[in-house]
Order: C-alpha cells, then structure tokens, then sequence
C-alpha cells in the first residue's frame, strides 16, 4: 500500500483514503466547439500510457475531497511529487523521488 | 518408543507423548512434532500420492518449501484446512489429519494409472489430449478433469474460526529469525530502535536449531540461542514466531500472517485463528536463509528420497532418524554432515555418491573414520521400491561416460544439489538479481527498497558468516535510521560451511524418454517435460513455465525453480542468466481467505444502508433487494400472493387511488452559490438560467463523452441554490463528478457543493388521491394545480417539519415527494398511512416504481442505458440546451459516430402474442431464419407485466429502432423464437391527462 502525500492537507497518508483520477495536465478546452473532431477524440480518450514518470490526477477523497497532481514513475510505482491542482508541471530533472 | 527416535536427540519433549490420527491411525508423536517428524519417527514416509500422476509421496523438506507431504487437518466443525504441510503442522492431543489425492486408499490408489499413461500426460497435454473428438467433451474429457482437478478437496463448510487484522509500525523488521536475523535484531535493537522479529516455525533459531554442534562464543548453539532471545525480550524486540512475511509491499509495507490457534490442543474462545498485520517498517531486513536444491534423476521422488539437510533436521531438531540404512547422493559438502550425524545416531550409511571427482580431504578422512563407502564421480539413474525407496543405483562416471550401475540396499535416499537464496520477497519488490557464476545461483542486486538482506539470502553459507553479516546489515540499518551503530564480532566454532557443484539433470545411461526425474514434485513436472516445451518451441521462460506448470503449484516453485531455468536454459544452449528467472509473487506461502478477509464478512463483509422508513417496510412484510448499498423494500406481498400478484395490485391501486412510496435512497446534492445557475448549465445539458425558483426540471448528466450518464429531478429554491437528485446508485459518482469539474476545470465558479441524501427522507405519494391526502398537513398553502403545477418546488412546513414539497411525478400520476428532515422521515409516513386508510393507501416498492415508470417509458440510468447512450439515443433529445454554448457532453455529441442514424435507439416493445413477457438481456434480430452466428440489433433492456396495458411491455435498444415504428423484430431463446412489434415506449396515458388533475 502506497503513502501518498496530499498537498493541501501537507501530510503524508495511506492509499485507502484517496482514489486514482487519471492523467493530469489534460486541459477541457474553454470553447469546445471551437475544437475539431480528431482534437476532442484526443482530448477524451488518447492518454499517454507512459512507462516511467507520469503526470496523474489523484483525489484525497476521505480526507479533504481535493483533487491534486502528482508525478508517480509507473515502473517503481513511486511517487516523486505531489502538488496542487493548477501549478505548473514540476520539472522531472529535478525530482528527487522522495514525495514521503 | 519407535526405532526411529533418538533418545535424548532434538528439541522434543521425550517425556511429553502426543497421540493424533492420520488416516484414522493413532500416530504417537512427542510434543515439539510435526505432523510430519512424528510420522517419521514411527517409520511412515508414504504420506499422500502426487497431483498429477497420483505417484505415492513423502515429505522432500522439513519446513515450509515442502511439496509433497500436504495433508488435510481438521479439528472440529468447519474446521477443516486442506493442503496443511505436514511439515509445519504441530502436533496436539487429538489432532484429526488424513492424506490427499488417493482412490480409495493411500496405498493403493486407482488414479496411479495415470502413472502408466505417463506418455499422454506429458508437459502440455491438456492443450493436446482433448482436442478431439468434440463430442467427447461434455461426456468423458470435462467429468475427467473435473473429478482429477485441485489439491486436496475443498472445505464445504463454513468457517467457524474467526480472524484478526492489525496495523504495526516499526523502525526495523526481521524477517528471519536464523542467526542472521537474530544478530541483526540485536544490532539494531542495541541502538534504541523498535525492533520486530518475525518467523514462520514455531520457534526462532532458524538454522540453529538443526546444527546443535555449533559453539557460539564458548556456548553450545542452543544455550547461545536461548541468552539470545531473553536478551532481545529485554530490549524490548518483538518477538513474533509462527508468523510468516507473505508479501512485501510498496514502500516498505510486509503484509504477516501469524498463526495464533493451530498448534493449541484448546482453543482460547478469544482469540482469532490467524492474525493479518500490515507492517510499515522504517527498514526492512531479509534474513530468509537458503533453500536446498534437489538433485533431478530418475525416481527421485520415491517416499524415502529426500534432501540432506531436511533429514539433519529431522534427527537434530525432532530427535528422528528417517532411516536405518541411508544412502546419500550429493553434488555440494553439506550432505556429508547430514550423514555423518545420522552415523552417529546409529543409521548405517550404505553410500555416499558424489558427482564431484574432488572432494575436501577433511569430509573423505571423515567418511573413512566411520567406514561408510564414498563414490566420487559416481551419479545415480535410478531407484526402486513401491511405497518406499528399497534400492539406489549407483554408476560411475567417466569422460562423460556412465558406466555399469550397481544397485545399493536403502530405505532412505538424501541428497543434495547446492542452495539456493530465499528471495521470494526481495523479488516482490522487484528488487533485481544477478547470476554469481561462483555459487551457480542468483543473488540480490539493485533494491528498491530500504532493505537489507543478511547472510545466506546473498550467499554467505555457513554460521559464522550468518552471525557477523546479521551483526553487519543490522548496524546498517540503524545508521539508515540515522543511529550510531557498530557491528559485534562472534566466534562460531565446529561451523560447517561447504561448496558443491551444480546440475542440470544428473548424468545417466537410462533412455531420457523414460526417466522420471521431477524438477517440481508438487505439479508433477519432469525435466523430460521441460526439455520437450523448449522443443516445442518455448523460447521464454515465462512460456516454459506455463506450458509446463513448472514453478506454479502451491509451492511456487521453491525448490524447482533453478532446476528448471538450469534445464531450460541447457536446453535452450543459453547460459542461465540470459534465460532469467520466473517472477515470484506474494503470497510467500499459501495464505487462509480468513486471514485476507479478517473481519470483513458476514454482516461486516459490506455495510448496508437503511433508511428511515425501513423499519416501517420490515414490520409489514417487505421483500427487500439491495441497490447499490441501500436495502430498498422491493414489493409488500400480503399472503399467498407471488412477487407479480403483488406487483399488480401494487400497480392498480396506485393508479386507481393512492400508492406510497419510500424514495428516501435518491441521491440529493445541494449546488449553492452566487454561480450556482452558471455552474448547473455547464453540467447538465438542459438550459437553467429561465427555470424560476420554485420550478423543477428534469436534468440529465452526460460524460464529455456525450454518453448518458445520470438523471434526475432538480429544483431550484432559490436563485442561488438548486436542490439536486441523482439515481440511487449514482450519487457519490456524481457529486464526485461534480467537484472534478469544480475543482480543476471551472475553479473560478462561487459554488459549493454537499451530499445531502442522508439529510431528507423522502416520501413519495402517487395517485388521483395525493392531493386530498396532504392538503390537510400543509400550512397555508395552496396545492391546487394553479399554485403548485406538474414540476415545481416549495418549501413549507408538513405535519410541522420544515418540508421541501415537489410536485413531480415518476409514475404518471399525480404525484408529490414529500422531503423532510430524516428523522422525522418515519413519523410523518405513519401519519400518512394512517390518515390515507379512505383512500386505499397502498404502499408500493422498487419493482411496481419499475413497471409504473416503464409503462410511461422512462428510463432507469444503468438499465435502460449502458454507458453508450446518448441523449437522441433514449429519445431524451428534448432535454438538450442546444442553444447553450457548452455543457458536458456537447461538443461529442456532434462528433460523427454519434450523429449515425443507425444506432441503437430506445423504443417499446409488443410481443405478437400479446402474453409472452421477454427477458430482460434477450438478444434481438431482424431475420430469424438467417444462419448462425446471427446478425444482433439490439438487447431488450426492461421488461414488465403491465397492469395498466393488460399485457406484457417491454423497452429496448435496437439499431435504427426511432425509424422502425410498426416494425417486426424476433427474439431468438433456447426453446423458440418470438415474434414483438417495435412501437413507442409510452404505453400508457401519451398524453400525459393524469399529470393534470
């Protein structure tokens, strides 16, 4: 069972209170019908399915109902960082891999 | 006393007789035994015939990596565990245990003939035996399987034993508790950090407790071993023994299972049988030892055979001898100590056969000492006996050659083919390994974890070693934990370690097709198997391994595994380490559903939800059916009515008069805020800013991917505030959903979202009469259809209670729900149906909502729909705000797949006959004398006996089915074929005069 930090609350808790929510940094376009079909098709179902660090939606969903980001490295399963829903991506060079 | 047991020997109670049966035999053993040592003691190897081929087997090992000797146990009722291995069983005073997989009897036993049939049951027959003919199938090759399937035989009844589940946080976890372990405990408890110590056997000293000889600083082993653990009770380690480490988890979790109650003769009315503990550990170490290798010849699994080290556990720890006349076949030094140690017990050593041509000086004076034959260069190709190894045939070898074999009298074979690591857990971790070409073996190498691993688990033999290299990763896990630590030196004497050779299959003269020289014993898997796999072209090892069963019997290949990938990989012509390993898995033994399930069973096993009414529906007689979590009262039969005589009645007296209705499961989700208006037109397709407060609508929810998602009634109470409702089962998915958008994508919106469903218990009433019957309880207000018409809101006060009355209706009818705070939800339904008795009141439950509903043609989300409907698809296109510039779901809805005219359209459905009520899930076609597989339309989603049409009516999706009104279609079932006429989903009322009474 992983330990995930949640980064509004700043601590560090079991899996069992949060639950997965996809790929991150998947911005819904401000005006959809402006988007062609292939764009919305990408938008809805193409996700990166990466082998090593992905950037991933997490929710602390019996705690304080936040949605966050997270970079976790598929491989290992480790969590290299958390951080609040609309900052920026991290910068992958500079993660340390200790999201404890 | 039995001849097998040495007096004075091992670490049982000789004074301590223990009777148990096996088979309906009273076995009497002594306390300090296992099921399988006592066996031994009174002269029984045979205890249980092989999975496969039914082949008369004892016990290979004496601990947890034993494969053969699996017995069933049982102590009472409902407590009986198949597949126990006799070799960790502890015997007790009327212990109950029987041997498996034979018919009729152990020793003589019918399933054997598959023995003979050895050449139809090679690796991958169950892909080729059965192939044809196909009518073969149902009659002979399934009825055979099934009856020849499965270890042991399942328990029928259910378990009585209870089982407990623990959380426990430690700085530094042993698992292990040989003299690695117990030196690493102490290292690291001497620095100040909490210490657990865990171990599978019934008591710690791993490797100790079979080599009594040593001398551990001045003391003898079991002295030594005895100050050890007072010591480390005194630091205040945890000490933990008949508790093994099954899997080892992300981020240093190791999930135990300690066995509390099966070695007891009582059992403590208090105490669970097993306990889960999920351990997070600050550091972990691996101190799991090493695991003998069997040696791969023909016979070598004939009741007699079994490993060196095993039958040197057997004599110094349980004080048995496993034979009177011994014959040994090793390629590695350490069988020689087993011998010698059986010599001195008074066993006569026939031969000791080493494939080496060099063997150390010391071990040959040693033989010579006690006069046992030593053949060096020597292999062995076979043996003989029924029930019982009876002779060894010894040949020697020159140049590759195998010369002329000589048959040795035994009743005991030993061997030994090396040691191999114990990294089943590092390897759940996907900590990798790397072949050591020196010790032909695997070791660890990159960790992923903060662990260590100790002793023999890398490759250090002997308990010299063991004890400083325990002292040393001990000490380095404290400095991990930032602790000053040094490491103790111990001097060990009369330590034995050795080195030895490795094998693939020993060298033999026999025909290699008909060997029987089994790799893994548990699956029956012979190298001959493994040889034809890669000639069948199995190229990886994962393949070998599935194609062979190699490795995946209970046991997971813990003592085949290296045999196998040395095999495969000869066979290959690929060195071993390009073959690589098979991936272990947890559990690192097999592990009891109890101790997973812990208390998560029976009523514990899932909450159920009840609502405040529910009380009201068990008194008078509800059938219940669980939706999502709730308990939903499905129908109030009264007596000798069936489920459908109650479900019409229900039906007609709703829409003859007054049905009542506990609707108090519907998902409610209060949305205010200054954006509240702003924030329901993006999620839900139908357009809110012009709906006035007091008004209710109609919402439907879709996913981005234009598909239906949810629906339900909402209100808006105030400009600021909307009163949402989901389907039952919906509601935590939606408010779920609903924050998703809030939260990440419209984050500029003022709105505040709060489940509100177990707030309001919900009564809804039904029925021309409704009106008459709640105008009295309402102050001062005006219900007339003027005042409060078909879709609106109020709040007011009913029966005294703060009230939110809709005017909406579900049924057709005229209908109100009434929602007030739950707990005055039961009080204000007794009032109800005590004042409606004029009326007829009916109460009415989910299965008459599904037929009133669906002879209107509305949908139920999830029934009517799956997943891939849109709203045009159910007919729902009236609800879509097609002039709002965006909600969910709108941009899809124009992509091209989902504009299709034919694609599959909710529309009713009549059966020609007029009586045939089709099944809900039946599969429907256009042409029903077109070949097989037919072309499918569509499925029929509800379906209903309907009161109110007189006949049966069904919904379904059928492709195109919006512009095949009139149409026939045909449902193709088991017996026949029915005919049903497409037409409108509203069956009753079209025109909806009933609303608008």
């Amino acid at each position: 069972m992983l330990l995930i930090r949640c980064p509004y609350c700043d601590e560090t808790l079991p899996e069992l209170e949060f639950a997965y929510a996809g790929e991150a940094h998947i911005a819904r376009a401000l005006d959809p019908s402006s988007v062609t079909d292939e764009d919305w098709r990408d938008f809805l179902f193409i996700r990166s399915n990466a082998k090593g660090p992905h950037y991933e939606r997490w929710r602390h969903v019996h705690g304080c109902g936040r949605f966050f980001n997270a970079v976790r490295d598929t491989v290992t399963d480790r969590f290299l960082t958390t951080y609040k829903a609309g900052e920026a991506k991290p910068d992958l060079e500079t993660l340390t891999g200790d999201a404890r | 006393m039995s001849k097998f047991r040495v007096a004075g020997r091992g670490r049982v109670r000789h004074d301590a007789p223990v009777s148990f049966t096996f088979d309906g035999r009273t076995i009497e053993g002594r306390q300090g035994d296992t099921v399988a040592s006592a066996l031994l003691a009174n002269g029984t190897h045979l205890m249980g015939r092989s999975f496969k081929y039914h082949r008369p087997r004892g016990p290979v090992a004496a601990g947890s990596e034993e494969p053969n000797a699996l017995i069933g146990t049982r102590r009472g009722k409902g407590q009986y565990e198949p597949n126990t291995r006799a070799t960790m069983q502890e015997i007790w005073p009327g212990l109950t245990t029987t041997s498996q997989n034979k018919y009729p009897h152990l020793k003589f036993d019918l399933g054997a003939v598959n023995d003979r049939a050895y050449m139809l049951f090679s690796a991958g027959f169950y892909y080729k035996t059965f192939m044809w003919p196909a009518s073969f199938w149902d009659k002979v090759y399934e009825p055979f399987i099934r009856a020849a399937a499965g270890l042991g035989v399942s328990p029928t009844e259910e378990d009585v034993d209870t089982y407990a589940s623990r959380y426990l946080h430690t700085d530094v976890l042993v698992v292990g508790a040989g003299p690695a372990g117990l030196e690493a405990a102490r290292a690291a408890a001497s620095t100040g950090l909490r210490v657990t110590l865990v171990d599978e056997h019934a008591e710690m000293g791993g490797a100790l407790l079979s080599e009594p000889h040593v001398q551990i600083d001045r003391l003898p082993a079991w002295d030594w071993l005895a100050e050890q653990i007072a010591e480390l009770q005194d630091m205040g380690v945890k000490l933990m023994t008949r508790t093994t480490a099954i899997g080892y988890y992300h981020q240093n979790m190791v999930g135990l299972c300690q066995k509390l109650t099966d070695h007891l003769e009582t059992q403590p009315h208090d105490t669970p049988r097993e306990r889960l503990w999920r351990v997070r550990a600050g550091q972990v170490i691996l101190a799991q030892g090493a695991l003998e290798k069997p040696l791969v010849f023909d016979g070598n699994d004939r009741p007699g055979v079994m490993l060196a080290g095993a039958a040197q556990t057997y004599l110094n720890r349980f004080g048995v001898r496993v034979g009177d006349e011994i014959a040994v076949v090793t390629s590695h030094d350490s069988a020689y100590h087993a011998a010698f140690d059986l010599a001195d017990c008074g066993s006569r050593i026939a031969v000791i056969v080493d494939t080496r041509a060099l063997v150390d000086d010391a071990l040959v004076a040693e033989c010579a000492r006690r006069g046992i034959p030593l053949k060096r260069s020597h292999t062995v190709t076979g043996t003989a006996g029924r029930l019982r190894v009876k002779s060894v045939t010894v040949n020697a070898v020159e140049g590759g050659h195998v010369g002329k074999g000589r048959a040795y009298k035994c009743d005991a074979l030993l061997m030994c083919g090396g040691w191999t690591p114990s990294l089943h857990l590092f390897s759940h971790t996907k900590g990798s390994l790397k072949w050591d070409a020196d010790a032909q073996t695997f070791l660890p190498d990159r960790m992923t974890e903060a662990c260590q691993i100790a002793g023999a688990g890398r490759g250090l033999w002997g308990i010299s070693a063991a004890l400083q290299d325990g002292a040393t990763m001990g000490a380095e896990a404290a400095r991990a934990l930032g602790r000053d630590a040094a490491a103790r030196a111990l001097h060990a004497a009369h330590d034995r370690p050795g080195t030895g050779a490795s094998h693939t299959e020993l060298p033999t003269d026999q025909p290699a097709s008909r060997a029987k020289a089994f790799v893994d014993f548990q699956n029956d898997v012979t190298a001959k198997d493994l040889r034809l796999a890669v000639k069948e072209g199995m190229r990886s090892i994962e393949h070998v391994k599935r194609y062979t069963t190699n490795g995946m019997a209970t046991d997971q290949g813990k003592m085949s595994n290296i045999n196998g990938l040395n095999i495969a990989a000869d066979a290959l012509g690929k060195p071993a380490p390009q073959v690589g390993l098979t991936t272990f898995r947890p559990p690192y033994t097999p592990t009891s559903f109890g101790a997973f399930a812990g208390y998560h069973r029976g009523d514990h096993f899932e909450l159920t939800r009840r609502t405040p009414i529910d009380g009201w529906a068990e008194d008078n007689g509800a059938v219940f059916e669980p939706v999502s979590l709730w308990r939903r009262a499905r129908y109030f039969p009264r007596p000798g009515e069936d489920m459908d005589a109650a479900v019409s009645r229900e039906c007609r007296a709703t829409r003859a008069s007054l049905g009542i209705f506990d609707a108090s499961t519907l998902g409610k989700i209060e949305v205010v805020g200054p954006d509240a208006a702003a924030f329901m037109n993006r999620m839900y397709t139908n357009p809110w800013d012009k709906l006035a407060p007091g008004r209710a609508r109609y919402g439907l929810l879709l996913g981005d991917d234009g598909y239906i998602r949810d629906d339900g009634v909402i209100g808006r109470l105030a400009d600021d505030r909307f009163h949402v409702t989901t389907t039952t089962g919906g509601a935590a998915r939606v408010l779920n959903m609903m924050e998703d958008y809030l939260q990440t994508e419209w984050s500029d919106l003022k709105v505040w979202l709060t489940s509100t469903t177990e707030n309001w218990a919900v009564i809804a009433l039904n029925g021309p009469n409704a009106r008459k019957l709640i105008a009295p309880f309402v102050d001062g207000l005006d219900l007339g259809d003027d005042a409060l018409p078909h879709m609106s809101v109020t709040e007011c006060t009913f029966m005294g209670h703060p009230c939110r009355l809709f005017r909406i209706s579900f049924t057709g009818e005229l209908g109100f729900e009434i929602n007030v705070p739950a707990r005055h939800g039961r009080a204000v339904w007794d009032k109800l149906i005590e004042a409606a008795a004029e009326y007829d009141i009916t109460p009415y439950g989910t299965e008459t909502m599904h037929v009133l509903r669906a002879e209107k043609g509305f949908i139920i989300v999830g029934q009517d729909t799956d997943g891939t409907v849109t709203p045009d698809d159910a007919g729902l296109g009236w609800a879509l705000g097609r002039k709002k510039a965006d909600f969910v779901g709108k941009r899809a809805l124009m992509r091209p797949d989902l504009v299709l005219a034919n694609r599959k359209q909710l529309v009713g459905l009549l059966t020609d006959d007029g009586e045939t009520k089709l099944e809900e899930g039946a599969q429907i076609v256009l042409d029903p004398d077109q070949p097989k597989p037919m072309v499918i339309v569509g499925h029929v989603t509800s379906s209903y006996n309907s009161d109110a049409a007189g006949r049966p009516i069904a919904l379904a999706l059928i492709e195109g089915g919006q512009g095949k009104m009139g149409e026939t279609v045909h449902i193709p079932m088991p017996d026949r074929t029915i005919a049903a006429k497409i037409t409108s989903p509203q069956f009753y009322d079209p025109n909806n005069d009933r609303l608008k009474l």
